[in-house]
């Protein structure tokens, strides 16, 4: 299933077309935040600015899906896994880690962000073993 | 000036409870049909009738407003108290910590809450279906949500791929073993077998479990709970009026309800559920510590939601759950016996398991469990959990005695 955008997340998916990896920040507390919102999750402050984001983070804990529920977005066949993944500004995303066996995602691995072309020129953000 | 919690303890009672639920997963009727008839002998468990209802707690079984449908569909026309708060699986340890309150205030006397759903039975006559109208309140809502935008499409099994990550998060960071998780599942089944009522009956082994498909690693298709269909009710009032009542009553001594998220990508600690918040509150209010509980109901949607709740609420400390349950001792021969009636794993899980856990509790206070009794029982702990590890509510229990 793609993603929906909804009003608060249309510049982070607007620039997934070029496949650039926006991090919504606020202006007041000067912090990062995930996911996008119409206010700071922080402060309530309304002030938010987009910065791109490294695109590289670590693995925090994964589901490695030999059942799946609803299909993937991304071409997935199981077993694929589902990853909550640290990055480096210190917010925490879920997504898929691709380019390695499923039954290989690890506590502490290094990844790097990569994109799964969707339907309509947007971009879904995944990630990859770092080396 | 805030009000001390501790003045409420053992001013509300449950008086009445009762389930339904069936040894072939499937029960006959109407959810609304189902609720009736809950309600009907709950009332006659407690001595009381539905003219003396003035509180009334649903948070099934309708479109949206269940409490109100519900209580035309009953011909209650103007109750005191209304409330359908929606928290998933701990919604009717709320609904009682709500109740209590109310009833501890003055604001309604006797209060009646009911669950009812039937996932099989609706799958097989083709409607209806687990989550009653709550998928037709989804649909109207158009369908978008952070879940639906950051999760889904990554394939997140829900709910099973929360509770996967937190069991594998569990695992890396105090080394916790798939074995240790299988061993939850086998003391629930010893249990069950002592169950008459029970889906499940047949005794289990580590092995089994272990060898039952992967399904979001590293749980196993037996580390999950069942799909049945279910149904229970509970009636409470002040302690005053229980104690003349037909049958003891158990007295609410605390309760303590708290949430950390509400999809798992948003949970801060994948190892820490609100319990740490809700089980400390509870047992503050009640007066009493871990080792006072006799009959302990923690919430058994996975294996990985019972050793998590054993830690925070205080019963092994953080990290630790592992080896411990991995000893037996929530089995009927354990030191820390739970999940008597055979949990959500073995006994039944209709989807909101919360209700049964009261009942259960209830039941151990009052001495009716048969073979399965926990001698001289006098504190109780129903520790409800909703969402995908994301809402806990804890509520203490105990007999006269303990007043």
């Amino acid at each position: 299933m793609e993603p929906k955008a909804s009003s608060a997340s249309q510049p982070f998916w607007e620039a997934t077309k070029e496949q650039k990896f926006l991090l919504p920040w606020c202006k007041d507390c000067e912090k990062p935040f995930w996911y996008p919102r119409v206010m700071c999750p922080h402060c309530l402050g309304e002030s938010i600015e987009w910065k791109e984001a490294s695109g590289q983070g670590s693995v925090y804990a994964s589901a490695v899906h030999w059942k799946p529920g609803m299909p993937p977005a991304g071409d997935l066949k199981p077993p694929f896994v589902v990853s909550l993944i640290d990055l480096e500004e210190g917010v925490r995303m879920l997504s898929n880690v691709i380019g390695c066996e499923a039954t290989d995602v690890h506590e502490g691995m290094s990844v790097k962000i990569t994109w799964e072309k969707l339907s309509d020129g947007r971009f879904l953000p995944q990630f990859e073993p770092a080396s | 000036m805030s009000y001390d919690l501790r003045e409420a303890r053992g001013k509300a009672a449950i008086v009445g409870a009762i389930d339904a639920v069936s040894s072939t997963g499937v029960l006959e009727g109407s959810t609304r049909a189902l609720e009736v008839a809950m309600i009907r002998g709950a009332l006659e468990d407690a001595g009381l009738t539905i003219g003396d209802v003035d509180g009334i707690f649903a948070c099934t079984g309708g479109m949206m407003m269940h409490s109100m449908e519900l209580a035309e569909y009953l011909g209650i026309t103007q109750p005191c108290w209304t409330d359908t708060t929606q928290t998933g699986g701990s919604s009717f340890e709320v609904l009682v910590e709500h109740a209590a309150a109310a009833i501890t205030l003055g604001h309604c006397e006797v209060a009646v809450i009911v669950y009812a759903m039937n996932p099989r039975g609706a799958r097989k006559s083709g409607g209806g279906g687990g989550m009653g109208g709550m998928g037709a309140a989804m649909a109207m809502m158009g369908g978008e949500s952070p879940q639906m935008e950051w999760e889904m499409p990554y394939g997140l099994r829900m709910p099973m791929g929360g509770y996967a990550m937190s069991a594998d998060r569990h695992m890396s960071q105090y080394g916790t073993t798939s074995e240790q998780l299988a061993q939850i599942a086998v003391s629930t089944r010893e249990w069950a077998t002592m169950n008459p009522n029970a889906r499940y009956q047949d005794p289990l082994t580590i092995q089994e479990v272990l060898d039952s498909p992967l399904q979001c690693g590293p749980l196993h298709k037996l580390d999950c709970c069942l799909v049945t269909d279910g149904a229970g009710a509970l009636v409470m009032t002040s302690a005053e009026r229980a104690r003349d009542l037909k049958k003891p009553a158990a007295y609410v001594l605390g309760t303590g309800t708290s949430h950390t998220h509400s999809m798992p990508s948003a949970m801060p600690d994948l190892t820490v559920t609100a319990g740490a918040v809700s089980g400390p509150k509870a047992f503050r209010m009640a007066g009493v510590t871990p080792n006072d509980v006799d009959v302990l109901e923690m919430y058994d949607s996975f294996t990985i939601t019972v050793l998590l709740a054993l830690e925070d609420l205080g019963f092994v400390k953080k990290g630790e759950g592992g080896p411990f349950v991995a000893e037996g001792v929530l089995g009927p021969k354990g030191s820390r016996p739970a999940q008597t009636n055979g949990g959500g794993l073995s006994y039944t899980h209709p989807g909101m398991y919360g209700m049964f856990l009261l009942v259960e509790a209830v039941r151990q206070l009052r001495g009716e469990c048969g073979p399965r009794q926990i001698e001289n029982a006098e504190i109780a702990v129903a520790h409800g959990c909703g969402g995908v590890l994301s809402s806990t509510s804890t509520v203490v229990l105990g007999t006269e005695s303990t007043l």
